[in-house]
């Protein structure tokens, strides 16, 4: 009595690289129009720009390092390192500093590492670290004000003279400091009612940002059915960071509460889109658990104790270091052992 | 070693047997005294006159040293000397030895100068020892100032403090690196040194720990 009548062969197509980067692509693309419709044209011409300089350093490298140039191209994944920078980068960052990112994270990040799959770091982390403590004022000033707040929002051929330097914008005008490093540096001589009279917190959470980390996190939802990744990292990341801004910042007037470390920032783009990298991070479901929990915690020990108001680069790069330790001592049982052989035993 | 020439001693350890291309020494004071290139030329000379003079006094001792002691030996002649140092640079670059600070007192700890003492200086002549030290001191000093060039040129866009590239800040174009103030960036800067030099000398690099099977099947490529 079949219940099912399905023949054989129960295969699936092969998933090519290829097909995997160009979905996560398409992805971010509601959390791109998220950011454009809230922010201004600053992140769509980011994206655009890291991606033109992420594909010309990729060939550059692949040219010198003799390799199949079209093979390569063809499996985006420079293109999801250019898409990512140009998400995570602020929107009104000069030219030259996603340039420096881009180009750091595609040839030292990537290819220096021996090119994709060998990298040890998450090649955009990296490129966004170094440009983050390699210009902290180009980095921390260049984020675009909600454009709604604005009495003449910058139009798209401003935005695009201000990123490439010949516009005479006054940028102060067009710029504000991201909730977080509000909330982080007010809350220190006040109470979370004035605080959050500052019109950047808008009406729910963060103005804006609540969209666009919705919007990321939508993106990643759909990655998740169509199982890119697995739940693990994601789902262990965002419940530790809530479980540590629940512990150590239950007080509003005192911490920046859980809410804004979910909604504002970039947790979802880290929560979906980066840390579940399957070159960078762990491999197993209880090491993926591990790591994904450990840049929760990092997350926030960096964003409250810290210097800087966010924290996803530098808590994803601690855990890039961390995970082939993880999964050295998560190694799962394999099928015919009644122990999972694990930690750093000699191999028989 | 028998066909040791004063040539070969002193210019071996710049590009072949360089002590912190190759033998990772001496990177602690490499990551502190960089971000200038005149501290770092006068840390060089530094580091090659200690290591000179005390590998040359203690080669000329090195039969009446007793085995067990020697270590203490060695660090007495090689702290008088970096006391000698530290002196002369108060007394005739004082602002300079402010700058420096403890690095220079820390020379000692420096392991270069122990590990040509106790590598070469204990099986060899005073001259040889001598040449030895002057080598290894240019060889580290090489690798210093290469970095240091790196780093105050695109770090602070001046070189021994003259300035080449116009900064934002001084109304020009150029806008410092932060990073390249930091200590962490000598690593970046020491490691792309080593990546070029074993590039070029493919006798130093080293074996891989474990090689990678090849893939068989086709189809995951």
């Amino acid at each position: 009595m079949a219940l099912m009548n399905i023949t054989s062969p129960h295969a699936h197509g092969p998933r090519k690289t290829a097909t995997l980067m160009r979905v996560v692509v398409i992805t971010t693309l509601p959390g791109l129009f998220a950011l454009t419709w809230f922010f201004g044209w600053g992140n769509l011409i980011n994206v655009v720009w890291c991606s033109i300089i992420a594909l010309a350093a990729e060939a550059l490298v692949l040219l010198i390092r003799k390799r199949p140039l079209a093979f390569y191209l063809k499996d985006y994944s420079a293109l999801v390192t250019g898409v990512l920078l140009g998400l995570a980068l602020p929107p009104l960052a000069p030219w030259w500093v996603s340039l420096v990112a881009v180009a750091f994270a595609i040839i030292i990040a990537k290819h220096l590492y021996g090119g994709m799959g060998y990298n040890p770091f998450n090649p955009a982390m990296v490129g966004f670290a170094l440009v983050l403590i390699s210009f902290p004022v180009a980095m921390t000033t260049s984020w675009a004000a909600p454009a709604s707040l604005l009495e003449n929002p910058m139009s798209f051929f401003e935005t695009l003279g201000t990123i490439f330097g010949f516009g005479s914008q006054a940028i102060d005008a067009f710029t504000m400091a991201t909730p977080l490093d509000i909330y982080k540096h007010e809350i220190g001589h006040s109470i979370a009612q004035d605080v959050t009279q500052n019109p950047v917190f808008g009406a729910y959470v963060a103005h804006g940002w609540e969209w666009v980390n919705l919007a990321f996190l939508a993106g990643g939802l759909f990655l998740l059915i169509k199982k890119v990744f697995t739940w693990h990292t994601p789902v262990s990341m965002l419940i530790a960071l809530t479980i540590m801004s629940l512990a150590f910042g239950w007080d509003a007037d005192q911490a920046t509460p859980p809410l804004l470390h979910l909604f504002a920032g970039a947790t979802m783009l880290g929560a979906f889109y980066i840390a579940t990298d399957p070159v960078t991070s762990a491999v197993s479901p209880q090491g993926k658990i591990i790591y994904g929990a450990g840049i929760g915690i990092l997350t926030y020990v960096i964003r409250a104790y810290g210097s800087y108001p966010d924290a996803i680069a530098f808590a994803v790069l601690l855990m890039n270091f961390a995970a082939p330790l993880i999964d050295t001592y998560t190694q799962p049982r394999t099928y015919g052992y009644a122990k999972a052989k694990r930690g750093a035993k000699e191999a028989e | 070693m028998s066909d040791m020439t004063i040539k070969k001693v002193l210019f071996e350890p710049v590009a072949n047997n360089n002590p912190i291309a190759l033998q990772i020494l001496g990177i602690c004071s490499a990551l502190a005294v960089t971000t200038s290139l005149q501290l770092s030329l006068v840390m060089a000379a530094a580091v090659c006159l200690v290591t000179a003079f005390s590998s040359m006094s203690i080669s000329m001792i090195r039969n009446h040293i007793p085995s067990s002691i020697r270590i203490i030996v060695q660090m007495t002649i090689i702290a008088s000397l970096v006391i000698v140092v530290d002196q002369l640079l108060q007394a005739f670059a004082y602002e300079l030895s402010k700058k420096l600070s403890v690095f220079v007192g820390l020379i000692i700890t420096n392991c270069i100068v122990m590990g040509r003492a106790e590598a070469f200086a204990m099986k060899n002549g005073p001259i040889m020892s001598f040449v030895d030290g002057i080598g290894n001191g240019l060889g580290y000093g090489a690798v210093l100032i290469a970095v240091a060039v790196v780093r105050e040129l695109l770090g602070s866009g001046s070189l021994f403090g003259i300035e080449i590239l116009a900064t934002v800040n001084n109304g020009g174009w150029y806008q410092p690196n932060g990073l390249l103030l930091l200590p962490p960036s000598a690593f970046f800067i020491i490691g792309l040194i080593i990546w070029g030099l074993r590039s070029w000398k493919t006798d130093q690099k080293e074996a891989p720990d474990y090689k990678m099977k090849a893939h068989v099947t086709k189809e995951a490529f």
